[in-house]
């Protein structure tokens, strides 16, 4: 690991002060993925700011639904009463990640800035215009059974590794971010971008910015009864998404008043499916129905040489999550 | 060769046991970066923690291990695990992939296990530790520790401090209700000799009492 000067502010203001621009400086939240990309080489900064004293810990109920302090770790998160009681769907997804030892120190506000692990960004041998922009990208032409089916472009087909973040899409959570300029909200589907020509970005998030809270709405409570986050991966647990499945139905009389559903494992940034949502509404639940609707979710998929399999995976997993969260058959 | 190793990862660039001046030869690039005592100074005066280093400085930090209070001083660079296995002498913890993947570096920070390989030590200023080492009492071992013993939990050993680490944290963490659950809120420890069934039986086996 290279050496670097390490700072530990005690507010977020000095915090956010301390990044001056200087595109070398890093926030040291969990150090999960930061700590272990240092130790590879990928990130050498001058400067560490230790965030971890800043009091940004907390999760409590707000008038508009659940605020998550961007230093909540992910356990605290997965395991809060509250988030258990009305948004279940997001302990699911986040304990279907990572180890129970990683989601002790992964922070949420980490979770949203993780790396993508594209084997390819990983290796410095290797050119990733994510890693080094204009040197290429080795997973197109490559080993790419792990790579996206939606919103790829030339220049790099790398997903999102996250759980967490394709249940806080799903829930159309809230990120507020600080900055110099003062605080802003941006949507959760806008916080992660696609790669487009700029693929070294994953997020909208400024490089003066500092990510304080993630908030959850109200309105995705009634979402709660009817929820499940089906993972598949190459091993029963600790591994990432092939695909990943997350379901939140608001369900009255057999009839589907309301759907959440979104993708990890399949693009650039978690992946909403609000087509197959919109068709989901006012249908029954029937099995027919759910396989109508992963047909519309996957349109417009584009597989590459090693990843078709993840086609009719994709599929199968929405059916899959669909049946297990509605009831009709069990997990 | 002395016996004791140098507190860094031995894979770093080479320069973390240099002197000031071996390191400012290597680092031209890095002489418009603040250096000078000044910066600590501007520190202060914006607030900001007293916990500010420079690239090649040790710091203070003070880490309770097992009930002992050590005053310590660190780079910036070096994980707990590192302070634990180099500095203190602690090696019970393992360093497996060093990269969070093996769980053998599991210890108890503040009573919640964590993969010491990929926390600063100085990240853990002023906080708790408990490693293997901290388990015996005097010279009765942890329940967890015999029924390891008993129910042959183990091979090799390496991922063994990590995995009794991580399964005395999950009995508390309360997810360890049946099997299925044990072995998947144990997922984060690897163990190459396929110990897994004989482990599952020892945690079973102190939820039930039966070494406690």
């Amino acid at each position: 690991m290279n050496q670097f000067q390490y700072l530990r502010p005690l507010e977020t203001a000095v915090a956010i002060k301390s990044l001056n621009k200087d595109p070398n400086t890093h926030f040291l939240a969990g150090g999960t993925n930061l700590i272990d990309m240092m130790k590879m080489g990928l990130v050498t900064p001058h400067k560490l700011v230790d965030i971890n004293r800043l009091p940004l810990k907390s999760i409590a109920k707000i008038n508009t639904g659940l605020h998550i302090g961007a230093l909540a770790s992910n356990s605290e998160l997965a395991e809060h009463s509250d988030v258990k009681a009305n948004y279940p769907l997001l302990s699911l997804a986040i304990n279907a990640g990572a180890s129970p030892q990683l989601r002790n120190m992964a922070t949420v506000g980490g979770n949203l800035m993780q790396r993508t692990r594209c084997p390819y960004f990983f290796d410095t041998t290797m050119p990733c215009n994510k890693r080094l922009p204009g040197s290429g990208c080795a997973a197109i032409a490559g080993y790419n059974r792990m790579h996206a089916l939606f919103g790829a472009s030339d220049q790099c087909i790398a997903v999102n590794p996250s759980d967490m973040n394709v249940a806080m899409v799903a829930l159309d959570a809230t990120v507020h971010v600080s900055g110099p300029k003062g605080v802003r909200a941006i949507k959760f589907a806008d916080f992660h971008r696609l790669p487009g020509d700029h693929p070294e970005l994953d997020n909208t998030l400024q490089k003066d910015e500092l990510i304080t809270s993630v908030d959850l709405p109200a309105s995705a409570i009634p979402f709660n009864k009817h929820v499940y986050y089906l993972k598949i991966r190459d091993r029963t647990s600790y591994a990432f998404a092939l695909v990943s499945a997350a379901t939140a139905l608001h369900i009255e009389n057999n009839t589907i008043v309301g759907a959440r559903l979104a993708m990890g494992g399949v693009a650039h940034k978690p992946w909403r499916l609000t087509a197959a949502e919109a068709f989901l509404k006012g249908k029954p639940v029937t099995e027919d129905t759910f396989k109508q609707a992963a047909q519309i979710a996957m349109q417009g998929a584009k597989a590459y040489e090693y990843n078709k399999f993840k086609l009719k995976l994709g599929a199968n997993a929405i059916v899959q999550s669909l049946k297990i969260a509605s009831g009709l058959v069990s997990a | 060769m002395s016996g004791k190793k140098p507190c860094t990862p031995p894979n770093g660039d080479g320069i973390s046991n240099g002197t000031r001046r071996d390191f400012l030869k290597k680092s031209s690039v890095l002489t418009a970066v603040v250096l000078t005592p000044g910066a600590v100074v501007k520190a202060a005066e914006n607030q900001w923690d007293d916990k500010i280093a420079d690239f090649f400085e040790k710091i203070p930090v003070s880490l309770e291990v097992n009930g002992i209070k050590h005053a310590l001083s660190v780079e910036p660079r070096v994980t707990l695990l590192d302070v634990l296995r180099e500095q203190l002498d602690l090696t019970g913890t393992k360093k497996g992939c060093d990269r969070g993947q093996c769980g053998a570096c599991t210890v108890h920070v503040d009573g919640v296990r964590i993969n010491s390989c990929l926390s600063l030590a100085l990240t853990n200023d002023g906080k708790k530790i408990t490693t293997i080492e901290g388990l015996v009492k005097g010279d009765v071992l942890h329940p967890m520790q015999e029924a390891f013993i008993k129910h042959d939990g183990f091979q090799c050993g390496y991922c063994t401090s990590g995995q009794i680490m991580s399964a005395v944290a999950l009995l508390k963490e309360g997810h360890a209700d049946s099997e299925t659950e044990i072995r998947e809120f144990m997922s984060g420890n690897i163990c190459r000799c396929g110990a897994y069934p004989n482990i599952v039986n020892a945690i079973q086996d102190v939820k039930q009492g039966g070494l406690s």
